[in-house]
This record gives C-alpha cells, sequence and structure tokens, in this order.
C-alpha cells in the first residue's frame, strides 16, 4: 500500500500559501522523516494528509484511491498535544477503546497499566496520555500513521522508550509512518528517509 | 489555592471544606424554597378569609405579616404569591430551556440555521424583556397562561448563546475530529463527546434563568397586565399595597418586597454553588 498526496497546495489566506505544490509518497512499513522550519507547513500537512483539512488543492490518495470521508480512516494522526487529543469528560478506559479495543499486548508493551483505567485524563502525566494516544491510534486497521512531534513534551529516555515501541508495533502490523519533528538527530536514528519540507515546498 | 483554604475556614461554616459549605449552602436554601411551595399549597383557600374586625392590624405573633384591608393574613398571602411565582418560574424557565436547547443544536447544523439563529437571539434581546412580556402575555390573552407563555418565551436567548458558543467551540476540538477519524458518526460524537459538557451549562443555565423569571412574573403582574387580581401573586399583593402606603401600612409591602428578595437570592445562590461543583472550570477547586 501506498499513501501518496500530490500537487498538494494549501493557504489559511488566498494569497498566502503555506504548501505550495507539495508531493509526497510513503509506502507501508516504510518509516519516514519530515523536517521543516516552523511555520512551514509541518503540521497543515499532517492534517491534510489525515483528513482534517479538506479545503486544499491537490490529491491525496491510497494506492490511487481517494480515502473515504466515513468509517475508519486508514491514516491515522497522533498530535504533539495528547492532553488536547482527549475528552476530559471521559475515563481512560473509554478513550482508550474508543476506536477498538486496544489488546493486551500492546498495553504491555507501551507499559499501560490497568490501574490508570479509571483515573479521569488530568491525573495522568503527558508522556503517560501520549502512550493512551497511541495505542489508540495503531489497531489493525490502520494502514498509515502521521506522528506529528509526539514525543516533544517528553525527556530523552521516555522518548526512546515510546518510539523504540512504536516502531515494534508498526513493523508488526506493516504500518507507514511519517515522523515530523524539528530534531533532526531523531529523526536520522529513526527514520529510512528524510524529507526536508522546505525543498519540497519550492520544487 | 492557598488563599482559598484560608478564607473557606471562617465565620459561621468554620470546620468544613468548601465542598461540605456549598453542599450545606445548597441543601437549606433548596429546603427553604421547597418549603415555601409546599406550604403554599398545604394553605387552602379558606385561611384568607376575610375577616374585618381583624383588618389593618400592625405585625405581631399571632400575624408575623401584619393584616390587609380586608383582614387576611399577609403571611399566608404572602407565602402562597411565592409559592406561585416560583411554580410559575419553574414552569416557564424549563420552557425556555428547551427552546435554549433545540435552537443551540441547530445551529449546528449549518450556517443558514447559524446564522438565523443568532439573528433571532439579537432580535430578542434587542427588545426590553418587560416590554416583550407583556405584549406576548396580552397577546395570549392576559392571566396565568399569558404570563408563564411570555416568561417563557423570553428567557432562552442568554441560554441558547450559551449553547451555540459551547458547541462551536467544543467542534473544533482535536478529540472531535480524532473520533472522526475513528470512524464514529455524527451521532454518536454528538451524544457521547458533545453532550456531557453541554449539561453542567443547561443545567445551571435554568437554574440561574429562575430568579430572572419570578421577578419578571412578579413586576408584570405588578404592572397589572399579569395575574389576575384574585389569585394570590406578590406583583398583586405589591401593586394592591401602594396605595396603602402613604396610610402608613408600610407592613403590607415590606414583608412581601423582602420575601420576594429572599426567594430571588436564594436561588441565585443555589446556582452559583451548584456551579461552584459542577462547572467544569472550577469544579476542581
Amino acid at each position: 500500500m501506498c499513501l501518496k498526496c500530490e500537487n498538494i497546495s494549501f493557504g489559511y489566506k488566498k494569497n498566502n500559501l503555506i504548501l505550495n505544490n507539495v508531493n509526497l509518497s510513503l509506502g507501508s512499513g516504510e518509516v519516514l522523516g519530515l523536517i521543516g522550519d516552523s511555520g512551514s507547513g509541518k503540521s497543515t500537512l499532517c492534517k491534510i494528509l489525515a483528513g482534517y483539512e479538506n479545503n486544499y488543492q491537490g490529491n491525496v490518495s491510497i494506492d490511487g484511491k481517494a480515502i473515504p470521508s466515513k468509517g475508519y480512516n486508514p491514516v491515522q494522526l497522533v498530535f504533539q498535544h495528547p492532553e488536547k487529543a482527549v475528552n476530559p469528560k471521559w475515563k481512560m478506559k473509554d478513550i482508550l477503546n474508543e476506536g477498538h479495543i486496544v489488546p493486551q499486548d500492546i498495553l504491555d508493551s507501551f507499559g499501560i497499566k490497568k490501574s490508570w483505567f479509571n483515573r479521569w485524563p488530568n491525573e495522568l502525566s503527558g508522556g503517560e496520555l501520549q502512550r493512551f494516544a497511541l495505542a489508540r491510534a495503531l489497531s489493525p486497521e490502520t494502514k498509515f500513521l502521521i506522528a506529528d512531534e509526539i514525543t516533544t513534551m517528553v525527556d530523552a529516555i521516555t522518548q526512546a522508550q515510546i518510539w523504540n515501541i512504536v516502531l515494534d508495533i508498526v513493523k508488526e502490523l506493516n504500518i507507514g509512518v511519517l515522523v515530523v519533528s524539528h530534531e533532526k538527530k531523531l529523526i536520522s536514528k529513526l527514520c529510512h528517509d528524510v524529507v526536508y519540507l522546505d525543498d519540497i515546498n519550492t520544487v | 489555592m492557598s488563599t482559598a483554604v484560608v478564607t473557606v475556614n471562617k465565620g459561621v461554616f468554620r470546620g468544613f471544606n468548601l465542598r461540605q459549605k456549598t453542599l450545606l449552602i445548597i441543601g437549606f436554601t433548596s429546603l427553604l424554597l421547597l418549603a415555601i411551595v409546599i406550604s403554599s399549597v398545604e394553605f387552602g383557600d379558606e385561611s384568607l378569609h376575610t375577616n374585618f374586625g381583624s383588618k389593618n392590624l400592625n405585625p405581631s405573633p399571632e400575624h408575623p405579616f401584619g393584616t390587609d384591608w380586608m383582614g387576611r393574613d399577609m403571611f399566608i398571602r404572602t407565602l402562597k404569591g411565592l409559592g406561585s411565582s416560583i411554580m410559575i418560574g419553574a414552569f416557564a424557565s424549563t420552557i425556555s430551556t428547551i427552546l435554549a436547547i433545540i435552537l443551540g443544536l441547530l445551529s449546528s447544523t449549518g450556517k443558514i440555521a447559524d446564522s438565523f439563529i443568532a439573528w433571532l437571539v439579537d432580535l430578542f434581546l434587542s427588545i426590553p424583556h418587560l416590554l416583550l412580556i407583556i405584549l406576548i402575555s396580552i397577546g395570549f390573552g392576559g392571566g396565568a397562561t399569558g404570563v408563564i407563555i411570555g416568561v417563557a418565551l423570553t428567557h432562552w436567548t442568554g441560554l441558547t448563546r450559551v449553547v451555540r458558543a459551547e458547541i462551536k467551540q467544543l467542534k473544533t476540538q482535536e478529540y472531535i475530529h480524532i473520533s472522526r477519524n475513528l470512524g464514529k458518526s455524527k451521532w454518536w460524537i454528538a451524544t457521547k463527546h458533545i453532550f456531557p459538557h453541554l449539561i453542567p451549562q443547561i443545567f445551571l443555565g435554568t437554574i440561574l434563568m429562575f430568579p430572572h423569571a419570578i421577578l419578571h412574573e412578579a413586576s408584570a403582574t405588578f404592572l397589572g397586565f399579569g395575574l389576575s387580581p384574585h389569585e394570590p401573586a406578590i406583583g398583586i399583593i405589591l401593586s394592591e399595597s401602594m396605595k396603602y402606603l402613604s396610610a402608613g401600612y408600610w407592613w403590607l409591602a415590606f414583608f412581601p418586597g423582602l420575601s420576594l428578595l429572599i426567594v430571588v437570592l436564594a436561588f441565585d445562590m443555589i446556582g452559583e454553588n451548584l456551579g461552584k461543583l459542577i462547572d467544569p472550570k472550577n469544579a476542581h477547586e
């Protein structure tokens, strides 16, 4: 399977394009890094790929077919701020199992404890919440994972832990990952290939 | 919040924490209001019989609020008036709340519906409240039905705005997008994600609507556009007592007016204290 975006152009204002003719392709099992300066449109591109933003020009497709707007989206996006990605009125177990019942082995590998299940989101730390968000997004139906600075808010050790787990699961489920980050060292460690947004933007 | 803790442990409720204190206040005020409603129903009309032998009496242990020019006990009249005011207020605010929920939900369905409802809210807000109540009340034939419909049709604006704004804000939240991406339907998101956030707002909005509804009912009645004169109502009592004020019968207006004030303040206190408990912004304090 191959997630492709072709000739993507997007601007929040009409005469100010943030993304100009962006082309990108991501295959199953591939781990691709995306680097760009602040404000270069990384997050916007992520939102377009995952179907959050619909007012763009160009084409996003999986194996040449458009992504259906209803039903489970095979392209899942995980955000930088996990505390915004959970409903504060829901218990953690409801949040975790919103998409699918997360199997025990994934819980174990993420280190998610059963005792956290009856807590509210504001009783967990950012790193713990991000594990829930990742476990929720990594269902068998997910084909591509867009990781938009998912480990920016945790320390280096936790960062390494989380990425090790994610890469293991991704390999097992044959999911393609787009790793978005500022940190070139992290990207060069994780990814098979790197794309610089400035480059593809100007081309 | 250390400052909050310091102020809590002072005064009458020393020894209780903020939560217990809040619950106590809610309990007491609710009990008071419930007692008024129940006793106003319990006292039959015979307790309001005219007795010209005891007219225009000063407040005394036998008649705590004095008696009027027909010898009726003002305490019982006031109680019955407050009871009917509270019941009318309850009924009118319930209708207003239902209207507000429906309109607020409608406004989230599309751009045209949204601007229409925003326009409708502005329209209703641009006309003075009391004037509109009087007009609607006359339009529906006056009397109790007129006042109830008048009050109900004019108090939904504030809550509609709150519901509309809350839904708008919630719809931009990331977890709503995620839910959609996880394949959940619009209806599922509305009921599971959005509605739980609206309940406290709606609940509080209804209770805080009460004092407005009661005061507006009383003022419409006071001006002679509301309940008919033979019904016991605070507005009627106050407007009748105006004629006797110059004769020095101060208790005819003073005690009913004070009781109305207390009832309105009681509702306000319930609303505010409930807000402390269930409002998401300060529920954890």
